[in-house]
């Protein structure tokens, strides 16, 4: 998908008046940012935060962007939550920020994507540092309007012996985009890429990976699986490379997808390009609608239609929720999950 | 309780059932038999309301409600319950989840308020008690690597959840050996009242033995072709099929 080498210079050009990528770049052409936004919004205005955010409750220190403006950078340990909330209307705004976790340290990233207003344009930029011996567990929960463009690049880092795991729940947007970016150094680091879309309406969300194996006997285990209904569409970019010299890589991708209306539509690009050898990579990628006997089977026991159809997808979704590591955060998803089906 | 007149049921455009009657009254156990392709379970599908069994002509009714008018959920919530012959796996939902949206949907259907958690749970032990199911099993996912034995006890306990006014038990006996048999018509057996019927469909007479009908049916090429006491499914098992529905051709 010919994604840019250095993905956050790519991002910040977005902001910066940048010419917009359209369906005629191949990473973006499930997701047409130009048709959507013609060109760049002015600058939003500053604003008060507002609420506890979805998180609240679940960690020690809670870092707060309000339309671009926040911190710089932070280090992290034990459970931070960090909010990107957007208050604008037809506006638009940067955000940056630097995380780090030191040598040795177990930490939990639980991070919202929560918009107030209409119409905005909210690019977000990530750069997540894991240093040896590291673990994190990142959660991102992205409920934005309707109406919102939203678009949030993440670069992480690995060092050896780290490990890094990701769950990124998303309803969508106007058009959304969540794209990361691991560096896998390989040699005992360790890399799970999971991801959640529900999608209602004429919401687009999109989950774009990339990971790059560069040592030996790295291990990738990726999940996405995702429901649209109505006019939405989700769309799924996953690309795992193995380099030279990467050997002993075990990298597994699935991307598994319902379609619950005739008029819903899933594209799904996965791709393993692989230049090592003795190598163990796999992908899956299924797109289809919900087990009509299983329908049945239900209806027969009492439930109506879209109790029958909820559960059932609620089923199919959870096995991504299943794999999240943190209790709490884990709870707040299903209930996120079941909200979002009802 | 069910009445059935003259129903006739199309697969595919393919008739199966072709002018089926049937009365069993409150309180009675039929059993139907019938040699494979007979259209055993296209009846137990129809009566059920799955998508593909069109019914063409005739009626099926429940206490005087047509059956065939409602929708799968509405006829469950009005009493109905097929037992499958396979039941289906449910990937990620565990059984005590499934049964209690299935109860809960039927009593909103009903105008009756929810079952709470700790009185679905005590029902649910109790049930899980009687048919020898290790009630850990109930919080995995329903039917998914189940033996097939597990998978039959798994429909009893949701009848005995339900509590279904008519239920349709679509050979309940295949797959079982005779311990599970036993255990499974042992919950059936227990489900037996006075306001409730049922309706035995089984190729073999052993399940008979166990769950003792009250009339015996037999259904060929889409009609019944003959009907006796609990004795017919004797003479049928030592005669086979041949001669009854020969003289019936």
């Amino acid at each position: 998908m010919s994604l840019h080498p250095n993905p956050l210079q790519f991002a910040a050009g977005l902001t910066r008046g940048a010419p917009l990528p359209s369906r005629r770049h191949e990473a973006w052409k499930y997701s047409d940012l130009l048709r959507v936004l013609r060109e760049l919004p002015p600058g939003s205005p500053a604003a008060e935060p507002s609420g506890q955010g979805p998180f609240a409750g679940l960690a020690d220190l809670a870092l707060v962007f309000v339309n671009g403006r926040g911190p710089e950078a932070a280090t992290l340990g034990g459970v931070t939550a960090v909010r990107f909330i957007s208050d604008a209307t037809g506006t638009a705004h940067e955000s940056r920020l630097r995380l780090r976790v030191p040598e040795g340290v177990s930490a939990t990233l639980l991070e919202s994507y929560e918009g107030h207003g209409s119409a905005y344009f909210a690019n977000t930029l990530l750069e997540i540092a894991l240093e040896p011996g590291a673990r994190l567990e990142r959660i991102v929960l992205a409920d934005e309007p309707e109406t919102a463009v939203s678009v949030s690049t993440a670069d992480v880092r690995l060092s050896t012996g780290a490990s890094y795991a990701q769950t990124v729940l998303t309803s969508g947007a106007r058009l959304q985009r969540l794209e990361t970016h691991v560096r896998h150094p390989g040699a005992g680091a360790a890399v799970r890429l999971d991801g959640v879309y529900v999608l209602a309406g004429a919401r687009h969300a999109d989950l774009t990976t990339a990971v790059d194996h560069e040592g030996e006997t790295g291990t990738t285990s990726q999940l996405t699986k995702g429901a649209v209904r109505d006019t939405a569409r989700g769309v799924f970019q996953g690309r795992i490379t193995v380099r030279k010299g990467a050997d002993g890589t075990d990298a597994r991708m699935g991307h598994h997808a319902l379609i619950l209306s005739d008029r819903a539509e899933v594209d799904a690009k996965p791709e393993l390009e692989i230049w090592a050898d003795d190598v163990s990579c796999a992908h899956g990628n299924t797109v289809g609608s919900l087990d009509q006997d299983a329908l049945f089977y239900a209806r027969a026991r009492g439930m109506d239609e879209a109790t029958a159809k909820a559960l059932l997808t609620e089923a199919f979704l959870g096995e991504v929720l299943d794999r999240m590591e943190h209790d709490g955060a884990r709870e707040l998803a299903r209930a996120w999950l079941q909200e979002r089906l009802q | 309780m069910l009445s059935i007149a003259n129903l006739q049921v199309s697969v595919a455009d393919t008739p199966i059932l072709r002018g089926l009657s049937l009365d069993v009254p409150a309180g009675e156990v039929h059993a139907i038999m019938g040699p494979n392709g007979a259209g055993k379970s296209t009846l137990g599908y129809a009566l059920a309301g799955r998508p593909g069994y069109e019914p063409t002509g005739g009626s099926a009714t429940l206490d005087g409600e047509d059956l065939l008018e409602l929708d799968p959920n509405e006829r469950a919530a009005a009493g109905l319950f097929l037992s499958f012959q396979y039941p289906l796996e449910i990937p990620g939902v565990p059984a005590l989840t499934f049964v209690r949206t299935a109860l809960n949907a039927q009593r909103r259907a009903q105008g009756l308020p929810e079952s709470s958690a700790p009185e679905f749970l005590k029902a649910a032990r109790a049930a899980a008690g009687q048919l020898k199911i290790d009630f850990d099993m109930l919080k995995r996912p329903l039917n998914v690597g189940f033996s097939g034995g597990e998978k039959k006890r798994m429909e009893v306990l949701q009848m005995a959840l339900l509590q279904p006014r008519f239920l349709i038990l679509d050979e309940t006996d295949s797959g079982l050996d005779i311990d599970a048999l036993r255990v499974v018509a042992d919950g059936v057996n227990a489900l037996r009242s006075p306001d409730r019927s049922m309706l035995v469909i089984t190729h073999y007479q052993r399940l008979l033995d166990y769950i003792v009908p009250d009339r015996v049916h037999v259904l060929a090429a889409g009609r019944i072709v003959a009907s006796g006491g609990p004795e017919l499914a004797h003479t049928l098992e030592a005669e086979g099929y041949d001669r009854i529905v020969g003289e019936a051709a």
